[in-house]
């Protein structure tokens, strides 16, 4: 028989009984809305993390300076320079998996304007800063490598100096701005880069080269570097292959053997990775409670089917006498249990997709939808049909003829 | 092998032994009959008799203890399920005393379902329930459920079912049991009617109302056919009409 044919025979049969049709894949109904819409709610708050880490920079690896015991105190991390800057030179040129790797020198410090000031974090830097945080200018130029060269005292403002000092609508370019009374020219505007995961302003800062920082802020350029290096990884994959050569130049140069490092490396895509995965074992763990809630729709549906095999014995009978084959009544009714789930899924496709963007309008929250996810709610529920569709099916399939006739 | 004449029906030494606990039962005891194309046979027996477990074994619900079964030229007595059904579907046909129609389904939609079984396509399977319905005078009720129509109509949609997939034999488990003697009569003019064309009608009946429309009466007893006698059918006339519409 053509199965569009028995595909009909059990449509007409689900609609014959809408109420109970529709009670019966209640189940299977919240099931998969919960699922979608936990899954949805999930990788919206994921992809907010990694887009938080991704917005401080690609494949970042961050060189920290390290401790140095003087007179029994341990120093914190930073506390003394014990990077150089023939390091970073180092770093750029022998290690393969670095792409590229720049000085970040930082101070905080007053930076006065035309007719206002702010405080704020003043960075001296390179220009492949910019390149290694996936930073952008909104408006000008960043630094340039012969700003550096030549110590030329040019500035790139954050966004939120921009209009601590100036307002929202005003072009700063080519305007002048004082730090520790040293005159800057104003060559860049940083777009927009928002908060860190912690809550810390990207844009309350401002770009100086680092010849400059370091002759007039630091009060000379030195061998050592007095900040932290960042540094670029070729790729993704590559980070941990780059923290391992760093780690192991930085050693020899600095010839340590004991593994007592006077440097820490910090490699914020496994910071990222760990923030991800933490969101990600708590979507499984709601996604498989609401899991239950479809093995539970599927008794229903057993339940049900059972109840309709008892009731249809006749029509069972009636169909066999008729030249319907076991296999045929088999198929029938497993049709009638997968079609039921399936359509059961379908409803909690629509609700849970409706319930994800309440949630994103309602609440706020960020939810993101995957069509995957929603393709294996849907094959999940009509397997559910299927698993528990067969006993009754097999059941109706293995009734007598006669028996089932005269069953009143 | 095949049967070498034109018997449509020829059952030989038809055995049918039920075993319940210690209990043995043969409903029935060693049958022989052979029913010719066109034939129009009643079986009669009182409740008991056994003629229900001959109806089924001749139906192919049922399988014979013993004995060979021929049924169109085809030995049906050894099929498994699957084959038999295939014969139920293709070569038999069924009336039964209540009707069974499948509730809250068109007549149209009941009288396909045998075409359903053989696989025949939308258009001509919609086109040969027609025919069928048409040839039973519901031409005009198709679109009616069972619950809407009355028994001699519900009767009459279960002989075009059983008639749609053009079978070669008709077997009716006291068809008219359940109707009224005006309907009765309608019922055995259908029969009357589709015996002409060809079709060999086997009914079951303890009506002797009933039985003298046919051909032929086989009388059945403690399993054992008692009485087979030929007579010449009473043409079945359809008293005038009350107040009913077909």
């Amino acid at each position: 028989m053509n199965p569009l044919v028995t595909i009909r025979i059990a449509v007409r049969a689900i609609v014959r009984n809408k109420m109970r049709s529709f009670l019966t894949v209640l189940g299977i109904v919240i099931g998969v809305a919960a699922v979608i819409a936990m899954m949805a709610v999930g990788a919206g708050a994921k992809a907010r993390i990694e887009q938080a880490f991704a917005s401080m920079g690609t494949n970042l690896l961050v060189i920290l300076p390290g401790s140095t015991t003087s007179g029994g105190m341990q120093g914190g991390f930073g506390s003394q320079p014990t990077l150089t800057w023939d390091d970073l030179a180092a770093i750029k040129k022998q290690v393969s998996t670095v792409k590229s790797a720049a000085p970040q020198l930082r101070t905080s410090s007053s930076v006065i304007g035309e007719g206002a000031n702010w405080t704020t974090s003043v960075i001296g830097t390179s220009p492949e800063y910019f390149e290694i945080r996936a930073w952008e200018m909104s408006a000008g130029q960043p630094l340039s490598q012969s700003d550096v060269d030549t110590g030329t005292k040019v500035i790139v403002l954050g966004q939120t100096v921009v209009e601590k000092l100036y307002g929202a609508s005003v072009n700063p370019l080519g305007q002048t701005v004082r730090i520790r009374n040293i005159p800057f020219v104003v060559v860049g505007v940083a777009e927009r880069k928002g908060q860190s995961a912690t809550g810390q302003d990207f844009d309350d800062t401002v770009f100086v080269p680092y010849t400059v920082f370091a002759r007039k802020i630091q009060g000379g350029l030195g061998k050592y570097l007095n900040g932290t290096i960042y540094a670029s990884a070729t790729s993704a994959d590559d980070t941990h292959r780059a923290q391992a050569a760093i780690t192991e130049l930085l050693r020899e140069r600095h010839r340590i053997t004991s593994g007592d490092d006077d440097f820490s490396i910090r490699n914020l895509s496994e910071v990222a990775g760990a923030q991800a995965q933490g969101t990600e074992t708590m979507t499984s763990l709601l996604a498989s409670v609401a899991a239950v809630s479809l093995l539970v729709g599927g008794i229903g549906i057993m339940n049900i089917m059972l109840v309709s095999v008892t009731e249809r014995t006749r029509e069972i009978g009636i169909r066999m006498a008729i030249g319907a084959k076991p296999r045929q009544i088999l198929l029938q009714f497993l049709i009638e249990a997968v079609t039921l789930s399936l359509l059961g899924g379908l409803l909690g496709v629509l609700l849970g997709v409706g319930i994800s963007k309440w949630i994103a309008l309602k609440l706020g929250w960020a939810t993101q939808i995957d069509p995957n996810v929603v393709a294996l709610s849907v094959a999940f529920s009509a397997f559910v049909g299927i698993v528990f569709g067969l006993y009754p099916a097999r059941k109706a399939s293995q009734l007598d003829p006669i028996d089932a006739l005269r069953y009143e | 092998m095949t049967s070498d004449h034109h018997a449509q029906i020829m059952v030989k030494d038809l055995t049918r032994i039920y075993t319940t606990g210690d209990v043995v039962v043969k409903a029935l005891a060693g049958v022989s009959i052979t029913v010719e194309k066109g034939e129009f046979v009643a079986i009669m027996g009182s409740s008991g008799s056994g003629k229900s477990t001959l109806m089924n074994v001749l139906g192919c619900l049922d399988k014979p203890t013993s004995g060979e079964y021929w049924l169109a030229g085809q030995e049906v007595s050894k099929l498994d399920k699957n084959a038999l059904a295939e014969v139920r579907n293709h070569t038999l046909g069924f009336v039964f005393q209540s009707f069974n129609l499948l509730a809250r389904t068109t007549a149209l939609e009941n009288v396909e379902l045998p075409l359903l079984y053989q696989g025949v396509g939308g258009k001509e399977r919609r086109e040969r329930a027609v025919h069928a319905l048409e040839r039973v005078g519901l031409g005009k009720r198709m679109d009616h459920v069972p619950s809407q129509l009355s028994g001699g109509q519900q009767q009459r949609v279960a002989i075009a079912r059983a008639l749609v997939g053009a079978p070669k034999v008709i077997l009716a488990d006291e068809p008219t049991g359940n109707l009224d003697s005006r309907t009765s009569m309608e019922v055995m003019k259908l029969f009357q009617e589709l015996g002409k064309t060809g079709i060999t009608v086997a009914l079951v009946t303890h009506e002797p109302d009933i039985a003298e429309h046919m051909s032929r009466v086989i009388v059945v007893k403690d399993g054992l056919i008692v009485e087979d006698r030929r007579q010449t059918p009473k043409e079945a006339v359809v008293p005038p009409l009350k107040e009913e519409a077909t």
